[in-house]
């Protein structure tokens, strides 16, 4: 744990404030709709609403019950129904059905959709096409902003990822640049923007015409620099097992809004869900560890535990209160956190020895070092033909393919083949996303290769041709991630030691093995102050960066901590591991980073959100 | 040989028997998804249709790979069980008024009292014409494949023209450059043809509007070029709401075909008009939109796609049959024939098997009963339960599958199906066939399927008797089987009246005559034969073994 740390990190912004706006908006809202009422609320809003509010700050403001929006028949016979909904086509058509309904038997009642965090025109043509527009009053709840720890704020929006990057639909274009618009309102003025991705280019478009329409407010900047980027310049980094205490928890038990649930095999009793912040002080300390720490250090925890405790033996009644009174309520919060983590890990190691852990890191990082492409094929292979998880085997396809740059087409066809007759034919469709949205792809030969071949085949008979086509065609491929690779130095030497317990770079979060390609161009350009020198890079990168200057003064306070607060917006999501890794180098450079996600991501949420092997 | 032989029926034997074995039933499960996507159910989805805990163990023991540890570190494990006794033992003390605990409070379900998600849940349990929480599917986010646009910037593009006042004018990005090109300004109509109106905003300033959640109306957009003109500025803004706004108000006062056709040179407004078509579901108008854009694998997909939310068994699969003349990729379209004739077989097995296992009768059923039906999954799962289920029933022989499969293959004049049937290759890297069946029954019933001398002659050549190769090669006019079995004989009479029977000046004439004067080519080619036949021997059981991999097992369940 002991890290070299700069003591001069700069304070982070104190954040709840996001939280009293969205509150006190949304209060005034339900007071737009004056009376007793019953709410329905979009399943996926249930946890983010917890996060600001609870039930009696409702109740307070005459919400009668709560009710899940579930698109069947309601029970309400409330005569005021407000439902606080996204921005679904799909939702509002239920709506229009319950008022459909309710008009058919004559029974009259007051309406109100709050679309969160705001609506679109698509919805309102439903509402008018259901002969429903007029009859339903429609408000917005600019509820874009969700902290979920000191320095973590999320929009909990995962649709996000699959409409821009699979959809090419930008609806949320503007909602992130709204989102960018409120924290600069708020934490800004912003003096320089730092970005690369086609959608981060278009929320910075939106968010600077949202400045420029509104109106300018000096105030001292809290937040100096902000870096935008899109989830698809970085497919490898999210694709990766995660092995950083927060990122595993979240792959293993997945980390909903903050909270997780852990069941009875991590509490030996009923399940509880517990919070998981910088205000859990066990958690805390091992979060950004890599998971091979976890076990000394939760040990010696237990051990200073027992002391504290010990101390107890021996004391008169006097010491005994004090103890009590000062210590124990402490001793006790810790106690049952610890064990909370003790019994967290000790799943963990129970789950990961079952799936032969060891086996699939030591693949996927072949597969980033490029060596042993073979074997990886066929320990991929046998991953699908044994059926474990779809998704894992899906997550290794993907990983062989971005690092490889295609598959060769008999490789593809073949493992194809295979996983449709382990998984189920439909997920035809959902090779046909991967495949339009570039995660698994085939090689196509290129023009090189095909002068290359028919010049060797001339030379020599048939058969030789064949293999020496198979030797051509691995060198034709242009890697890109190989280039970037090399280029940005993500894959140290192989055979080197890392010592986990002092990581000397990112590349701890993945055991030493990778450094994550999207923390690694922050890094870079916060050191270059912009792209030069990265022009190789960002080619690669298929351009779109940017790197922009407010003109409001940005020199004279350059040297100001805001300087060193930096808002990192990831489009489309972001993983633990990332966020560790940004921890990490903020510690070595005296920076202190923000992560905006439009949702917290992983391997897992990733691919599902591209199956459509459903209906 | 014949010792050979009964080892090859035992060890094909395995592969054979759920093939026929299993049969029909319908069961309501179309819509079950058969491999899981919790990333923690590691589990193998074909173990659970089974119950017994000790046989899933006794499955997945022949792993060949070791226990995880990090870093090889077994002793932290240890050292982590120490810390939690040391914890456990420290728990009596705490429990005993562990409600002071500043804990946030939890409910059963382990929601905190007083939050949101608990008291949603306290209204649906309170209520009891609520139902148990069902599952419902993702809310609607599918989308038809789409193909990654590269021209985001296109038309549209052009007309960015205005740069604002405000505070970031210093960009070095490459999107300022396209702002100095162009203006469009021969598309903006004069202020003056709009004077009849008040207040009449440019499609510009509709946009914008738009943008701003302020008051517009796109109604006296009546022109095509304003629409396009209004259309190009929605993509401009990057605003997908308003893009899609745009599109709706097109949809609604333009042609298919010509909306359609403008559509195809604005990728970003298609793949908005494609997204929301998806959304409101509205099927019909998104494939004459695929069509008319000549995407006709995605058509293809997006029509594959309606069997999921058909739960019937059966109409599913005379859905299934239906798609196989989509126009898939070739690929694709051999992996729709496959999940076709899947199901079928399923309904076939699923009927007997339910059957079977309601009438008590068969031991296997009662012992493990089914966890699950076995319609809609994967292959392998499939191949999964019929090892398991019907592994040991004899109900077909080698040669039966062999007879059945080969005349069924011949049928079609499959003929490299056939050659694969009996072709297996040895260690050596020889191929050689083999068969169950003699070859003169093989002859026979490719001949009845009225198969070519050329595929015919191969397989007279395999037939081990000399007399009767001959007579079956002068039936089915092999000459140069006749020709080169009479050389094996070293027969010269035979050879020279066979002279006779071929046709004159043709190669088999030349090919005896050059027989006939050349006897010592002829010994050493016979040398050779011997040797060879005697190899085969050797490896026959050897080759056999290797032959019996995944390919052939589902090949075998999909015939």
């Amino acid at each position: 744990m002991a890290h070299s740390a700069r003591r001069d990190s700069p304070e982070l912004p104190d954040f709840s404030l996001l939280k009293r706006l969205a509150r006190d908006q949304l209060v005034y809202l339900l007071e737009q709709l004056p009376g007793k009422k019953d709410l329905f609320i979009e399943a996926d809003l249930m946890s983010p609403l917890d996060r600001i509010a609870n039930v009696s700050t409702l109740k307070e403001h005459e919400v009668d019950k709560l009710y899940k929006v579930e698109y069947k028949p309601i029970t309400s016979t409330s005569d005021q129904l407000c439902f606080l909904i996204r921005p679904r086509i799909k939702t509002v058509k239920w709506i229009c059905d319950v008022a459909n309904a309710d008009k058919a038997t004559g029974k009259f009642r007051r309406y109100k959709i709050i679309f969160t965090p705001q609506k679109f025109y698509a919805c309102e043509a439903v509402l008018e096409e259901q002969g429903i527009f007029g009859d339903v009053t429609t408000d917005e709840w600019a509820f874009y902003l969700l902290p979920l720890d000191d320095d973590i704020i999320s929009l909990e929006l995962p649709e996000f990822f699959r409409d821009n990057f699979l959809a090419g639909d930008q609806r949320w274009v503007r909602t992130a640049g709204s989102a960018l618009h409120l924290l600069h309102s708020l934490y800004g003025p912003f003096s320089k923007v730092y970005g690369i991705g086609r959608c981060s280019k278009m929320a910075y478009e939106s968010w600077r015409e949202q400045v420029a329409e509104g109106e300018q407010r000096t105030r001292q900047a809290e937040i100096g620099r902000v870096f935008l980027i899109d989830r698809d310049v970085d497919f490898v980094t999210p694709l990766c097992s995660q092995v950083v205490y927060e990122g595993l928890v979240d792959d293993i038990f997945r980390i909903k809004c903050g909270c997780v649930e852990f069941g009875p095999d991590v509490t030996s009793d009923k399940s509880v869900k517990v919070m998981l912040n910088s205000q859990d002080k066990v958690f805390n300390e091992i979060r950004n560890e890599h998971f091979s720490n976890v076990f000394g250090f939760l040990s010696q925890k237990a051990r200073n535990l027992q002391t504290a405790y010990d101390k107890r033996r021996g004391m008169d009644i006097k010491q005994m209160k004090t103890f009590v009174s000062e210590e124990l309520k402490g001793l006790k919060q810790e106690h049952r956190l610890l064990s909370l983590h003790i019994g967290a890990s000790e799943s963990i190691m129970k789950k990961k020895t079952k799936q032969d852990f060891q086996e699939l890191l030591k693949t996927e990082h072949s597969l980033l070092e490029g060596f042993e492409i073979r074997e990886c094929i066929s320990f991929i292979e046998e991953h699908i033909n044994r059926q474990v998880s779809m998704i894992q085997s899906l997550r290794l396809l993907c990983l062989l393919s971005i690092t490889e740059n295609g598959l060769m087409p008999k490789d593809y066809r073949s493992l194809k083949a295979q996983y449709l007759q382990s998984y189920g034919v439909d997920h035809l469709l959902t090779f046909a996303n991967l495949r339009h949205l570039g995660l698994l792809v085939e090689q196509q030969p290129g023009e090189t290769l095909t002068v290359m071949e028919s010049k060797v085949g001339k030379l020599v008979n048939d058969k030789t041709a064949g293999k020496l086509t198979d030797a051509f065609s691995s060198l034709a491929r242009k890697s890109n991630f190989r280039a970037l690779s090399r280029r940005l130095n993500l894959v140290p030497k192989s055979g080197e030691e890392y010592d986990l317990r002092v990581p000397r770079d990112m590349a701890y979060i993945f055991s030493g093995a990778y450094v994550p390609l999207s923390c690694k161009l922050i890094e870079q350009v916060l050191e270059r102050d912009g792209w030069t020198g990265l022009e190789e890079v960002t080619k690669l990168l298929n351009g779109n960066e940017f790197a922009v200057t407010g003109s409001n003064g940005a020199d004279s306070k350059a040297k100001n901590d805001a300087q060193r607060i930096i808002l990192v917006m990831f489009l489309g999501g972001c993983t633990f591991s990332e966020i560790s890794a940004l921890r990490f180098l903020g510690r070595e450079k005296g920076y202190k980073f923000i992560v905006v996600a439009t949702a917290i991501t992983n391997s897992s949420r990733l691919l599902e959100s591209l199956l459509d092997n459903h209906v | 040989m014949t010792e050979d032989r009964s080892q090859m029926t035992k060890v094909r034997g395995q592969s054979l028997q759920f093939r026929f074995t299993t049969v029909p039933s319908r069961h309501r499960a179309a819509g079950r998804r058969p491999a899981s996507v919790r990333e923690e159910e590691e589990e193998p989805q074909q173990l659970k249709m089974m119950k017994s805990k000790a046989d899933e163990e006794d499955y997945w023991n022949s792993s060949k790979f070791k226990a995880f540890t990090f870093d090889d570190e077994d002793d932290e494990f240890s050292r982590l069980k120490e810390s939690k006794q040391a914890v456990n033992s420290i728990r009596r003390l705490v429990e005993e008024d562990d409600d002071e605990d500043d804990v946030e409070k939890v409910s059963w379900s382990g929601e905190p009292v007083g939050s949101i998600s608990w008291s949603v849940r306290e209204t649906a349990a309170s209520n009891q014409r609520t139902d148990r929480e069902p599952t419902f599917p993702k809310i609607n986010t599918d989308t038809p494949t789409l193909s990654k646009s590269n021209s985001g910037y296109s038309l549209s593009s052009l007309f960015k023209g205005k740069t604002k006042g405000g505070n970031f004018q210093s960009f070095n990005d490459s999107l300022s450059d396209l702002s100095v090109r162009l203006y469009a300004p021969e598309l903006r109509k004069p202020k003056s043809e709009y004077k009849d109106y008040v207040s009449d905003w440019s499609p510009e300033e509709t946009i914008q509007r738009m943008q701003q959640g302020k008051a517009f109306s796109l109604e006296k957009f009546r022109s095509l070029q304003d629409k396009l003109l209004l259309l190009d500025f929605a993509v401009s803004a990057h605003d997908g709401n308003v893009i899609t706004a745009v599109l709706i108000y097109l949809k609604r006062t333009l042609g298919k075909e010509v909306l359609f056709r403008e559509l195809e040179s604005r990728q970003t407004a298609l793949r908005h008009l494609i997204q929301y078509l998806t959304e409101t579901r509205d099927q019909r108008l998104l494939l004459e939109l695929l069509r008319a854009l000549g995407r006709m694998e995605d058509v293809a997909l997006l029509q594959y796609k309606e069997h999921l939310s058909i739960t019937d068994e059966n109409k599913r699969r005379d859905f299934l049959k239906s798609c196989l003349s989509l126009p898939f990729s070739p690929e694709d379209s051999a992996h729709v024939q496959d999940h076709f004739t899947l199901l079928e077989r399923q309904i076939i097995i699923e009927a007997t098997d339910r059957q079977a296992e309601r009438g008590g009768k068969v031991e296997i059923f009662q012992k493990f009963p089914r966890r699950a039906s076995i319609l809609n999954m994967p292959l392998v799962t499939t191949l999964y339960y019929c090892c398991f289920y019907h592994y040991t029933e004899p109900e077909i022989s080698e040669k039966q599958y062999f007879v059945t499969a080969l005349a069924a293959r011949a049928k079609l004049k499959a003929w490299s199906d056939v050659d694969a049937l009996f072709t297996s290759r040895n260690w050596l890297g020889f191929t050689r066939k083999k068969s169950p069946l003699s070859f003169q029954r093989v002859v026979d019933i490719l001949q009845k399927n009225s198969a070519p001398t050329q595929v015919l002659q191969d397989y007279v050549a395999l037939v081990d008797d000399a007399e009767l190769r001959i007579s079956l090669a002068q039936k089915h006019k092999c000459h140069d089987i006749v020709i080169n079995t009479y050389r094996d004989l070293k027969d010269r009479q035979l050879l020279l009246g066979y002279r006779g029977k071929v046709e004159r000046g043709s190669a088999e004439e030349r090919k005896i005559d050059e027989l006939l004067n050349n006897p010592v080519r002829k010994r050493s080619h016979l040398h050779h034969l011997h040797h060879l036949h005697h190899l085969n021997h050797d490896v026959f059981f050897f080759s056999f073994s290797k032959s019996g991999g995944r390919t052939d097992f589902s090949r075998r369940l999909l015939l």
